[in-house]
Parts: C-alpha cells; structure tokens; sequence
C-alpha cells in the first residue's frame, strides 16, 4: 500500500509554512527531502507522522504504518544498548534484535550502557530500532547527522534492504545516500501570507 | 443569523463596543443604587447591627466568583468543540475578574466575621471552598502566562478548567464532610423560610444584577484587549516571516 | 506495556534515577515537625496522621516533574507516541510507575515514621489502609499536571502550583481517615470515599492526561 500525501498545509507555531505539499510514496520508493533550514521540514514530517494535525490536505495509507525517527533518539543513558532497544521492540512487537545490531555494527557494543557511546554510536543505535519496529513507512528526519562515512554506508545499506523488501522511505536529509530515490524540493510550496484583511476565525 | 457569527473577531468587537457603554452605565446606576438602598435605607438587624450590610457586597462578590468559574467553563467547552478563538479569549479574560470576585467575597466575608464570629477567618466549609477556589483560579491564570504559543495554551486551559471543575465540585463536598461549620445558611434560596428579610433581600437584587451587568462589561473589555493582543502578536510573528 | 513498565522501574533504580529520594523527604519532613511544634507527645500524637499525611503528598509532588520530563527532553515521548500503544495506556502505566517507585514506598514508611510522632496504636492500621487507597489517585492526578506542564521549561513550581488544588479532596478524605482511625472514631465514610476518588480517578484521569500531552507533542 503506498502513501498518499495531498494538497498538505502545515503550521509552526500558528504561522502557516508550507501548502499544497502533494506526493504519491509506492512500496519500494524512496522520496528525499530538500530544502533550506527553517522552511518546515520537520514539521511535515511530523504532520505525515500523526503527531500534528495539519491545517489542511491529508495523509492516507498512514495509519499504523509509520516508523518516526526524530533529532533525538529516545535512548535511556542508564540502559544498556540490548535494553534500549529490547524496549522498543517489545513496545512494537517484535522478537529478535540480533539482525538490527548486526545491521549498524552494534553487536560488539551491546552490553554497553548508552550514556558511554560516542554520539555516532548513539544515532546507530537510534537508526536501528527503525529495524525492530516492523513497520513499513520509514519517516527520518536528518537521520545521518553525526554519522562517519562507514556509518553513513551502513544507514544507506539499511534502507536499501528495507526498500528492497517492499518498504517505503520519506528522508529528509541534505547527503547524497546513494539511492534510486526521488527528491522533492520543498521550495516551491512555502506558504504565501494570508491576505492582511483576513479577520475571521483565526488570527492570521 | 446565527449566534456564532459573534465569534468572529471583528464582528465582536463590533457588537460589543456598541453594547459596553449601556453595559458601564446600567452596572453603575444599578450598583449605586443598589449600595445607597442597601447601606442607608434598610433597617439594622435585631442580632447583627449594621454589620450585615456588608451582604450587599459579600454575597453579589460571592455570587460572581462562582458565575465567573461558570462562564470560563462554558467558554472553554464552546473552544473546545467549536473551535472559535473569541470564546478562547473570552475565558482567558474573565479569569482575573473572578479571582478579584473570589477576594472581594473572602476580604468581605473575614470583615463581616471578625464581629460576629470574633474571628478574620474559620475553617468554615463556605470560606475553604472559595479559598480553594482561589487556588483554582491562580493555577489556570498561571497556566495561561505560562504557555508561548496561544493555541496550545486555549487548549490546555480549557481541559484544566474541565477537570479543575470536576475537582472544585468534589472539594466542595469533601470541604462539607469535614468541618460543619459556622457560616449561616444561604442567603437567598427558593426555600422562603431560609431567606433574608425582604427589607434585605430587594437591594440585594439589584447590587446582584449590577453585579452581574459589571461583570459582563469587564469581561467584553478584557476580551477586547485579548483580542487586539493576539492580532498584534499575529501581526508581528507575520513580519518576522515576511523579513 | 509491561516493557514500558519493566524500563520504567529499571531506570528509576538505576543511577541517577532518583529512586528513594521522595523517601528522603518524607523521613525529613517528619523529623522537621516536631522541631516546629515542639516534642509534646500528646500533641504529636494529635497531628500525626495529618503530618504523615501531608508529608507522603509533598513527596510524591516531588518527584512529579522528572515523571514525563525525562521522556520529553530525549524524544522518547515523541516515539512513544507514534508506537502502537495508545497514549492513555502510556499515561497510566508511567503513572503505575511513579506508584510503585514513589507511593508504595511512603506507604510502608508510614507506619515507621508513625512511631516517631507517637502515633496512637489504633492509627497505625488506618493510615496504612488509608494511604494505600489514597497515593494511587496522588500519582494519576499528578501525571495529569505531568502532562500539562511536560513542554515548559521550569514547569517545576507551575506544577505544584496546579496539582495541589486538584490534591484536595483526596487529602481530606485521606487524612480524615487516619484522623478518625487513630482516635478509634468510625472510618467507613471517609475510607468508601477516598476508594470513590481513586476508582474514579484512575479510570478518568488517563483520558484527560493523554489528551493534554497530544495537545504538548504537537
């Protein structure tokens, strides 16, 4: 099932920032975000999410689906790397951990607290538990920030398995990943100001 | 015409600047009136002298503490299923108004007390509900200064005037269970034999309706400053946009 | 949910969690009111289930702002909330939590610190009894305050300042409880009410927190 984004409108703050955000996402594909700081990224991808609700347009085949990766990672500094992420996989339903370590070369780490990883090893740990979610719709915002070159491989190599698997991505990110992957440019769709006579409803 | 009409912005600070000026002068008189009726012509009580007219400012105070609650309640519900951004504000305003009531019916209360209870104040059932209805108030107005961005804090004011009512009901009844208290009964009831003499209880009314009209012209005021706050605040959050 | 519950109390133990610190508290606050009202055991005794009481609320409204806090600052909030569990669930087992790490603990305190303030014989039953039905609706309430004051930067005192209120009734009853156990009075009413609040409390709350915390992740 793919992901259908329409005729999106989103807000920061109450301002609008970006409208008329439309694509189409087939299993398979991946979309990469661009765009200057500031322009709304992290709010779109946090409206795709489900955790704001966007001030017009919608987001269908989302429900469920969708595995949120925000700038912090959500990790526990008194856990352990294997406790971290065991977490989230019970929270998401999910087995096994050993092929998401193995997968950002973690597994040498695994009995490390999470507070003594390096913040490159903390963004591996975060990545990884996009692969013990289950879900098909990865949504990442800026996830190769503090990587090294290997790590960013790693990631590249991870997205690639899930696409190739019949996964969907949505990355918001300025490195080139090396991916068959569409780039929407968010330019376009800043939000023009609101005629300065408009007085009802809301503000602005 | 539908009555939602008056949540758009500009249309209530149309009405309401015609409606304020009738609201100040009606209030004014009825309050005068109802203060020189009350404190100069009604006869003193055969048990409590002169102090009892302080009533005409106690129990109309009182009254409005509770109505201001009521009305910020009511408001809150209208923003939450409606989403109309006047009735936000409009519950934003009137909380100051009933915390001022709320003080005015305590300071009054421990004024007319000391007399006849030879006490400022008693952990009286009456007395501790509307101090914890203070606390109430302070909480939410605290809440609302907190908060940035306006829209979250109608939201989260909302749900707390809500809950916060649930509470202040409860706290009302646990009040009553824990101390029976000094206070007389009601003032006014439907029950006859409860209420004050008549002599009394006529300006009582009209303090009450000026009471009430005063209340209503604060709150279109308030309401209008909150509007104008926020369409500033829109207006400078649009520059920084534009720059 | 038990993951969710299992890593809660893990970190609360672990360093740093805070684990015995609300206990502190409470130890030292009894110890402070005989400094302030004097050592006459009789009028120890009088206050002591108020002062315990009291002393078992300050602490678990110490504790209330690390409950969502923590989560908010490390994103594990936002995740949570994208996770297939619904938010009241969340809610309520992170208020489960602060229970078992918070209010057990001052419950089985209580008793022990009853003897400092001469505590009648007669009391120390009922104020088991009674703080055990009573810190459950301590900590769901203050999960609600949590979640209001969850994105505000030192929301500390802002949460106090709107829990207390909320804390009233709960109080009244609780303590009315240990008051009337301790002078061997009848503690039916206060007791049946006390359980009311929590019942009603614990099914209710959940609801109202979780939408407040939406309302603070957007």
């Amino acid at each position: 099932m793919s992901l259908n984004v329409s005729d999106l409108c989103i807000a920061r703050g109450g301002l609008p920032v970006l409208e008329g955000v439309s694509f189409i996402l087939r299993p398979g594909g991946a979309l990469i975000l661009r765009g200057p700081n500031g322009i709304g990224k992290t709010t779109l991808l946090r409206s795709i999410a489900g955790l704001q609700p966007p001030l017009g347009g919608e987001v269908r085949g989302g429900e469920d689906r969708i595995a949120y990766s925000a700038h912090s990672d959500g990790l526990k500094s008194a856990l352990t790397v294997t406790e971290n992420l065991q977490f989230w996989a019970s929270v998401f339903g999910t087995r096994s951990i050993e092929a998401a370590l193995a997968a950002y070369d973690l597994t040498a780490l695994h009995d490390r607290p999470a507070g003594t990883l390096s913040a490159g090893q903390k963004r591996r740990l975060g990545l990884s538990r996009m692969l013990v979610t289950g879900r098909p719709i990865w949504v990442m915002d800026e996830p190769t920030v503090s990587l090294d070159q290997a790590s960013v491989a790693l990631f590249a190599a991870a997205v690639q398995a899930h696409l190739a698997s019949g996964g969907l991505a949505l990355i918001a990110t300025h490195i080139d990943l090396g991916l068959a992957a569409d780039v929407l440019d968010l330019g376009p769709y800043r939000a023009k100001p609101l005629a300065l006579d408009d007085f009802d409803g809301a503000f602005l | 015409m539908s009555i939602w009409e008056y949540a758009n912005p500009r249309k209530f600070l149309q009405s309401s600047e015609r409606v304020m000026p009738v609201l100040w002068l009606s209030s004014g008189v009825l309050i005068s009136v109802g203060l020189i009726w009350g404190f100069f012509f009604t006869p003193d009580d055969y048990r409590q002298g002169s102090t009892v007219k302080i009533i005409f400012l106690h129990v109309p105070a009182a009254l409005m503490a509770i109505n201001a609650w009521f009305m910020m309640l009511v408001a809150s519900l209208i923003w939450v299923v409606r989403r109309h951004h006047v009735s936000a504000l409009a519950a934003k305003a009137a909380a100051p108004v009933g915390i001022v009531m709320t003080l005015i019916a305590l300071a009054t209360g421990a004024i007319w007390g000391q007399p006849m209870w030879g006490t400022w104040w008693a952990w009286d059932p009456r007395l501790t509900s509307f101090l914890v209805l203070f606390l109430f108030y302070l909480g939410y107005i605290a809440l609302w200064e907190a908060i940035d961005n306006p829209d979250t804090a109608a939201d989260l004011t909302a749900i707390l005037c809500l809950v916060g009512t649930v509470f202040a009901v409860l706290s009302r009844y646990a009040v009553n269970f824990w101390n029976q208290g000094l206070h007389q009964g009601a003032s006014l009831s439907l029950d006859e034999k409860e209420n004050v003499a008549d002599a009394f209880s006529n300006p009582l009314y009209v303090c009450m309706a000026g009471f009430a009209l005063f209340f209503l012209a604060l709150v279109f005021y308030r309401t209008g400053t909150e509007i104008r706050a926020r369409r500033i605040k829109a207006l400078l959050a649009r520059q920084r946009q534009e720059a | 949910m038990m993951a969710l519950l299992i890593r809660d109390l893990r970190l609360a133990v672990r360093a740093g969690g805070g684990f015995g610190l609300g206990l502190a508290f409470f130890l030292i606050v009894t110890v402070l009111v005989p400094f302030a009202v004097g050592p006459q055991s009789d009028l120890l005794a009088r206050i002591a289930p108020g002062v315990l009481w009291l002393g078992a609320l300050l602490s678990c409204l110490l504790s209330l702002d690390r409950l969502l806090a923590l989560d908010w600052e490390d994103g594990s909030l936002d995740l949570l909330a994208t996770a297939p569990l619904p938010l009241e669930a969340v809610i309520s087992i992170k208020a489960l939590a602060h229970w078992i790490t918070t209010g057990l603990p001052l419950v089985l305190a209580a008793p022990l610190l009853g003897v400092l303030l001469n505590l009648p014989l007669d009391g120390y039953r009922w104020l088991v009894v009674s703080l055990l039905l009573g810190t459950p609706a301590l900590s769901v309430i203050g999960t609600f305050g949590a979640a209001l004051t969850v994105g505000l930067k030192r929301g500390g005192l802002l949460l106090s300042l709107l829990v207390m209120p909320l804390y009233v009734p709960t109080l009244i009853f609780g303590a009315e409880a240990a008051r009337r156990g301790a002078m061997g009075m009848g503690v039916e009413t206060p007791l049946l009410m006390l359980a009311g609040i929590s019942a009603g409390v614990i099914a209710l709350m959940p609801f109202a927190s979780a939408a407040v915390l939406r309302i603070n992740l957007r």
